[in-house]
């Protein structure tokens, strides 16, 4: 009963705001940019009660213009500041790819460890609410592809919290993506299981640590975000049928963290990657290809649950029709068991 | 360059339309979504930018435009594409997802296409710039007639694009305007504490071109300064940046609890619409009276209802639809 008690469940949008709010009373380099992170609190709730605390100097309210907050939260970074940098929709990184990927990635590099550029990047991802394509998509592979930023992605709002601690404390760019879906702003709709326990103090989930959400041995399920939680869904069906399936939280892509990924299926002999970002060139290739090449002995050929090679249509009746789910999910491993 | 009679009460109707067309995607968007406003459910899912107000910016420049000009427009797309003719049954069957809309029902209210009268529109901001500027250089290589022009927000004047294309435009002498609707906000940034001056025509003189404010949201001044840059367009002297005070009477997207406004601002904006104001003119300076007024909502009611009952009575695309179009 005094659990129930404690228990302190917030949003993942609640626990990006604590986070950030946390790092900039102890460090007064932190601060936020972007468009509406100001007294609206951003689009999607994850910079509420900032501007309240913090005023607007640190919390500041950009103009429409990505190309030019971004390439100065990359001046910003190197000058000694720990910018918190809002894209609004990943979708709109086209207008200001070139100071992310040419210079926030590269000048650690090319300064020869000298300059790093301690920028996190915030960015809401995903779709299933009729957005279209210009508001709908994923993109965790376009980022992760690219050498020399991090990308964290949090399903629950425990993993939401101590990895934007930890992204703000990280000397490195980091890419936050948060899935809409999950955020807990009721208008999204709102999946529970990523409304969960938070404790108030600071604290960091390690960047580059995949997370067993739950334990399996006949299939390892592999998801990032939304993936995670079709996966669980799934997972609670197949155990109904007598089917132990472990789920695989990736939480970051970069670092990826392969050595749970193998040693789960190296256990199972079953992989089914499941990821709401386009199917090819992307993430759920690189897990197969990190299992098949370290030679893990499979008992099937390894399957994926991923978005079709499409722009994501407007229509619900298409869009729901070409998203992952648990029902996919399932039939995949039924083409794995019966094939 | 005034309106003739015939032009006002073409704007007049044109705005009629729009407006109706708005408020009945309103009620309808809300459908499903009460008491928990989930912007996934209801007969029109997803975000949902109303134009409400702002009819006088799309009907004083289209007013000039034949179907072969290009227009290319924002997230904000419905009173600019009646304006410019876009066929509203297919429109509405688009926004409602159907199998009879525009493009099928892959684009929806943010992504309208219609190739007939040359319309398209974006989701990115000052993303339809470059096209426009595009369409017109286009013109210009096949020596065809034409013009193009771009519709965007205040709050685009601040991207990168937006100086970009306006320079590209004029060292090339294009035949393209770009019009600004300056509703003073950016969902919840003003324009005041977000732009470095006060008025972006005057952005004009720093790429060679000429600027035109034109205050009060008025479809009248809107048609005379309009007129003038598409005829100068039209005679092959180059670009220029209107920027029109307008009104947005709606929320940034539907479910914007407005906040950020100044309070009293709505009441004192609603009290300036444009619509009865133009009725007002067109009864003192037309002869316009009640009875031809009450004919003319009544068929503009009776065109816009039956865009929807057109939307609501077409079928959903089969969902494995979504495969087609990705290429041709
Ligand atoms: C490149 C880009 N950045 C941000 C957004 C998110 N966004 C959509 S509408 C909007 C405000 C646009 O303001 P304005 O241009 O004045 O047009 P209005 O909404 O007032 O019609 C913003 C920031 C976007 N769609 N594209
Ligand atoms: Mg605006």
């Amino acid at each position: 009963m005094t659990v129930a008690t404690k228990e302190r469940k917030l949003t993942i949008a609640r626990a990006m705001a604590e986070a950030i709010a946390q790092e900039m009373r102890i460090d007064d380099k932190v601060f936020v940019m972007g468009e509406d992170v100001g007294p609206l609190g951003g689009v999607f709730g994850n910079t509420r009660g900032l501007h309240d605390e913090f005023g607007s100097l640190r919390v500041r309210d950009t103009p429409i213009s990505e190309t030019a907050f971004m390439g100065a939260a990359v001046g910003a970074a190197s000058d000694g500041m720990r910018p918190i940098v809002e894209l609004m929709f990943v979708d709109f990184f086209g207008v200001c790819f070139d100071a992310i990927y040419n210079l926030m990635a590269k000048n650690t590099y090319f300064s020869g460890g000298e300059t790093p550029v301690p920028v996190v990047l915030m960015t809401s991802t995903g779709g299933g609410y009729s957005d279209a394509g210009q508001h709908s998509q994923c993109l965790h592979a376009t980022f992760a592809h690219l050498p020399g930023m991090k990308v964290v992605a949090p399903s629950n709002a425990y993993d939401a919290k101590g990895l934007m601690t930890a992204a703000i404390r990280d000397n490195n760019p980091v890419i936050f993506m948060f899935h809409k879906a999950l955020q807990g702003m009721g208008w999204l709709g709102t999946e529970k299981d990523a409304i969960v326990h938070v404790p108030e103090e600071a604290y960091e989930v390690p960047i580059g640590k995949a997370a067993i959400v739950r334990e399996g041995s006949d299939v390892t399920l592999v998801g990032i975000t939304s993936g995670v939680h079709h996966s669980l869904k799934a997972a609670r069906t197949l155990a109904e049928r007598g089917i132990s399936a472990e789920v695989l939280d990736l939480r970051s892509l970069v670092p990826l963290d392969r050595d749970t990924v193998l040693a789960s299926v190296r256990k199972t002999g079953r992989l089914i990657v499941v990821d709401e970002d386009y199917q090819s060139y992307g993430m759920s290739a690189e897990i197969i290809s990190s299992v098949v090449e370290q030679g893990v002995v499979l008992k099937a050929a390894p399957q994926r649950v991923a978005y079709p090679d499409i722009p994501i249509p407007f229509t619900p009746v298409m869009e729901q029709w070409a998203l992952p789910n648990a029902d996919k999910i399932i039939a995949a491993f039924e083409k794995m068991t019966n094939g | 360059m005034k309106p003739s009679k015939e032009q006002q009460l073409w704007m007049y109707e044109h705005m009629l339309i729009s407006r109706y067309f708005e408020e009945s995607i309103e009620t309808i968007y809300m459908e499903g979504k009460t008491p928990a406003f989930n912007m996934a459910k209801g007969p029109i899912p997803g975000e949902m930018h109303l134009s409400n107000g702002q009819e006088p910016c799309a009907v004083g420049v289209c007013a000039h435009l034949t179907p072969s000009d290009v227009v290319t427009s924002t997230h904000r797309p419905h009173h600019v594409a009646i304006a410019k003719g876009v066929d509203l049954d297919r429109m509405t069957a688009e926004i409602f997802g159907k199998k009879t809309g525009l493009s099928g029902g892959r684009g929806g209210h943010m992504h309208i296409f219609d190739a007939a009268v040359n319309f398209s529109c974006s989701g990115i901001i000052a993303q339809g710039m470059g096209p426009a500027v595009g369409a017109a250089l286009s013109r210009q290589m096949q020596n065809k007639d034409g013009v193009a022009v771009a519709f965007l927000g205040e709050g685009a004047a601040n991207q990168g694009a937006f100086h970009e294309t306006l320079n590209l435009a004029a060292v090339w002498k294009l035949p393209v305007v770009f019009v600004i609707e300056d509703n003073a906000w950016g969902i919840s940034v003003s324009k005041s504490s977000s732009t470095a001056i006060e008025r972006n025509d005057q952005r004009a003189a720093a790429y060679g071109m000429p600027g035109h404010f034109i205050p009060g949201n008025d479809p009248l001044a809107v048609f005379e300064v309009a007129g003038q840059a598409i005829e100068r367009a039209r005679r092959g002297e180059g670009p220029s940046l209107i920027e029109i005070e307008t009104y947005r009477l709606a929320g940034h997207f539907m479910g914007d609890a407005e906040g950020y406004r100044p309070e009293g601002e709505k009441d004192a904006l609603f009290a300036k619409d444009p619509i009865p104001k133009l009725r007002a003119h067109l009864e003192a300076q037309h002869g316009w009276t009640s009875s031809d007024d009450a004919a003319l909502v009544a068929r503009c009611h009776a065109r816009v209802d039956a865009a929807i009952a057109f939307a609501r009575e077409s079928a959903f695309p089969a969902p494995e639809e979504a495969l087609e179009k990705v290429f041709v």
